[in-house]
């Protein structure tokens, strides 16, 4: 059996399951956030009865993240809503925006998009704070109720997005009916060389396999390279199978995820336990690849949707008018600290906006110092627009006053995950997909332009 | 339970997203509350470009289509795991859709509240018709016929799919087929 074959079979109390069988499965973590959360919880209460209790109170964990920093009263109200479900079901888990547990949250729009208005409990982005606060474990099951939940496969998890009505039934039952898929199998050999970063060979693999490539498939990326790839690197992998329109992307497990969560579980005093799968030696794969990492060149999606792959050299004509880092796949600390290295000392040609992914990551940029001055600063010093106010903000447009959101048709290049027409705004904006190195470079630039020449000098 | 529907067909091509089915700034709108929900409806395909779709799937200041069917190409509804896309959909009185393909999310949402049949075509449909034309979708027959040239195209069955769609979602289907309690 592959990787997601044997965590599913485990999941079902069964010695094997093969590609096709459909499954009940038991669920170890259940996530929402406050965009479907209320939605899923409105199922639940409609299925299950006002008073219904949820299956397990420590295995469901609520990380509101998408329109927090927003003066829109819906958005506002549904943080309210996720409030009142923890407090009723007593959840541990729940990752408040406000500390006063009796309070409402509202955003000050008076105080601007980028100074901090969080307290000391909210988490950030989902996918991201998830892995931070020690709620992904080798081997175990994940629903969330967002398609980039399978970014958790990094740590050789099942991991995948599920629908309110789903996450409603899962919420009441701990269970779910699942299609064992068919795994294609990503071999990668050597390793990266300076410029070229993870998301370079995500959106590399997309364009391979194109855009549907590999629905109601599983992703697995295993082989020799994977040894230098960080846990930073390896989510930003898994975070985009669902580009390829996969049902999960995983990894192997080794010495590196083992440290990472086994320091966040204690960190956080999260359940420690966890025992990861090995892939058996008969594993069968639906489609087969190999990777070379040494060959890989800085790449970019363009408008309008992941799948449209071309190398940075080809696009060197495309003049930009903004530029912007952040959400789960592109707002790590890691991928602050590629793209401030090429920022350093230097000013941005175009409006450029940074939103780190979760309030740790806005901590780590603001006590690591470079010659004196932190990054953060850096950034600032460069022209880089940097909102305290960690969350998705606009990889998903959301609401008009979303910080960075695009509210007129301009071209972007983003370090985040999809670039479908309207998705961080307006409707005629065009999105270009590419990594932190290269969005740096671009900014840089004002057009589309290769990280590796501005790494020497 | 229906199993004919007859109206008017909105066409649309490959790769049609979740954002272009319900744009991110309206999932400040909670499905499960009536009125929202119903809000949601007025919003379906919002997000298509003006310049490719000059038509609407929802006239301006209206609640529901005009259109009980919408013929895609491949790989409908890919992108965001949001329920509010079918759920917009058949809160516009959409009844089906007749895509080459579906992206997974979005065909098991359709299925798990059972607000649309996601019906796979054989042939690229969306080539055929044209937004207005009318079409007769038959799930006991397994056919869409064009109404205007009296064209029988063939469509692939539902199987397990349709009872869940019929009963009105997973949790209805479970309650009639004895799954879980009622």
């Amino acid at each position: 059996m592959t990787l997601t074959e044997k965590i599913l079979a485990r999941a079902a109390g069964k010695s094997r399951v093969s590609a096709g069988d459909n499954v009940w499965v038991n669920a170890d973590v259940l996530m929402t956030h406050d965009v479907c959360g209320p939605g899923t919880i409105g199922v639940f209460k409609r299925e299950f009865g006002k008073d219904a209790r949820v299956w397990d109170r420590k295995r469901v964990v609520i990380i509101p993240d998408h329109y927090i920093f927003t003066a829109d009263s819906k958005s506002n109200r549904n943080v309210d809503i996720l409030r009142d479900f923890a407090r009723e079901q007593e959840l541990p888990y729940f990752y408040d925006v406000i500390d006063d547990a009796d309070g409402q949250w509202k955003f000050d729009a008076s105080k601007g998009l980028l100074k901090r208005q969080y307290g000391s409990q909210y988490a950030g982005v989902c996918h991201t704070a998830l892995p931070q606060k020690g709620h992904t474990r080798p081997g175990e099951i994940l629903f969330g109720t967002d398609s980039h939940t399978c970014m958790a496969g990094a740590f050789n998890q099942f991991a995948t997005g599920i629908g309110n009505t789903d996450a409603g039934f899962v919420m009441g039952t701990g269970k779910l009916l699942l299609k064992v898929p068919e795994t294609m199998r990503f071999r990668f050999e050597g390793r990266l060389r300076p410029g070229v970063m993870a998301k370079d060979i995500i959106l590399h693999i997309i364009g391979e396999i194109g855009f549907d490539g590999a629905t109601y498939r599983a992703m697995q990326f295993d082989g020799p390279g994977i040894s230098s790839l960080s846990m930073d690197d390896r989510m930003t992998i898994a975070n985009m199978a669902i580009e390829a329109g996969g049902k999960n992307g995983i990894f192997p497990f080794d010495a590196r995820t083992a440290e990472y969560v086994e320091q966040r579980t204690r960190l956080n005093g999260t359940r420690q336990a966890y025992e990861p799968v090995e892939p058996d030696a008969d594993q069968k794969f639906i489609y087969e690849s190999v990777i070379n990492l040494d060959q890989l060149e800085p790449t970019v999606a363009c408008h309008p949707d992941p799948g449209q792959r071309k190398k940075v050299s080809e696009l060197a004509d495309v003049r930009l008018d903004r530029a912007y880092i952040g959400s789960c796949t592109g707002g790590k600390t890691s991928d602050f600290v590629e793209f401030a290295r090429i920022i350093q000392g230097k000013r941005v040609a175009i409006d450029t906006f940074g939103v780190p992914a979760t309030p740790e990551i806005v901590h780590d940029l603001q006590s690591t110092r470079w010659g004196g001055v932190t990054i953060w600063n850096i950034l600032v010093g460069a022209g880089v627009q940097m909102t305290e106010n960690a969350g998705c903000a606009a990889c998903l447009g959301g609401p008009v006053d979303t910080f960075g959101r695009m509210n007129t048709p301009l071209k972007c290049i983003s370090a985040t995950n999809r670039n479908f027409p309207g998705r961080m705004g307006h409707k005629e904006s065009q999105v270009f997909l590419a990594s932190p190195a290269t969005v740096a470079a671009s900014a840089l630039a004002g057009r589309i332009a290769d990280p590796r020449d501005y790494l020497s000098n | 339970m229906q199993s004919k529907f007859t109206g008017p067909v909105y066409v649309v091509r490959d790769n049609i997203d979740t954002d272009q089915i319900i744009p991110a700034q309206f999932l400040n709108l909670v499905p499960t509350i009536q009125e929202e929900y119903d809000k949601l409806g007025s919003y379906a395909l919002w997000g298509l470009p003006d310049a490719l779709y000059p038509k609407r799937f929802v006239e301006e200041g209206a609640t529901d289509s005009r259109y009980p069917i919408v013929i895609a190409g491949r790989n409908f509804g890919c992108g965001s795991s949001r329920e509010h896309a079918p759920i917009a959909m058949g809160s516009a009185d959409c009844q089906c859709v007749v895509a080459e393909s579906y992206a997974r999310i979005f065909f098991r949402n359709c299925v798990a509240t059972g607000e649309l049949y996601p019906i796979e075509c054989p042939d690229r449909l969306c080539e055929t018709f044209q937004t207005g034309d009318v079409a007769t979708v038959d799930i006991d027959a397994n056919t869409i016929t064009h109404e205007g040239t009296g064209k029988v195209y063939p469509l692939n069955p539902l199987g397990e799919v349709r009872p869940v769609v019929d009963a009105g979602g997973i949790f209805d289907f479970a309650r009639q087929s004895g799954m879980i309690a009622r």
